[in-house]
């Protein structure tokens, strides 16, 4: 293997651990649930996509290219800011009243989308049918 | 070279993974612990694509997509669970 391919194999896998690392301190480090979600969803992603090029680049010059790092990097791109989402949405679930007391008003007539449906929806009639039956 | 670096990378990962152990232990909410876990999920997943460099072999990227969707799956059970009380309605 040549020195130059070996020279971005080393860097990539040395930049993807450093991400893991700066991904897992963050979120030892920062104060609360909300902030502590942006570590893992952003530095995370970025080294395991650093690492996982890394493989392929590896495996690509050695003569034995695969598609399946490719499938992994698509699969964990797509679904990180769906995990965070979920995340994010349990946890605003889970405390409601001290979250509504927190959250910025929208400016508009509805509020946060979380929690009130938009207004006219049937979506929003079906939610007060809900609430009246209790 | 790369093996320097693969020895780095299996220490900054080791580290990080020890780190997600402690906001798993720790976490004062049920969340974090879940964040917690995807996390560790995800740090796994660098250090088997790690150990696949370091043997020279591409067996283990079968296990790795596997850790990958298994992730997924169980973080998005566990947040229905939390948001809903049944994961499957």
């Amino acid at each position: 293997m040549n020195l130059f391919v070996e020279f971005i194999v080393s860097a990539l896998i040395v930049i993807g651990g450093i991400f893991l690392l700066v991904g897992s301190v963050g979120m030892i480090k920062l104060p609360e649930l909300m902030a502590r979600l942006h570590a893992p969803t952003k530095a995370t992603t970025l080294g395991i996509g650093s690492a996982l090029f890394a493989s392929v680049l590896f495996f690509a010059v050695a003569g034995d290219f695969s598609v399946h790092e490719v499938l992994i990097v698509f699969f964990l791109f797509l679904t990180a800011p769906i995990t965070a989402h979920f995340v994010a949405k349990a946890h605003l679930h889970q405390r409601r009243e001290q979250a509504l007391k927190e959250l910025p008003p929208t400016g508009s007539k509805c509020g946060w989308a979380t929690f009130d449906p938009a207004p006219g929806s049937a979506e929003g009639e079906l939610q007060d049918q809900v609430d009246e039956r209790g | 070279m790369i093996h320097y670096a693969l020895m780095f990378g299996f220490f900054a990962v080791s580290v990080a993974l020890l780190l997600n152990l402690w906001r798993l232990a720790k976490g004062p909410t049920v969340m974090d612990r879940v964040i917690a876990v995807d996390t560790m999920v995800i740090n796994a997943i660098a250090l088997i694509i790690y150990y696949g460099i370091f043997h020279g072999t591409t067996v283990y990227f079968e296990a790795a997509l596997l850790f990958a969707m298994f992730g997924f799956i169980s973080t998005v059970a566990y947040c229905r669970f939390i948001l809903r009380g049944d994961v499957i309605e």
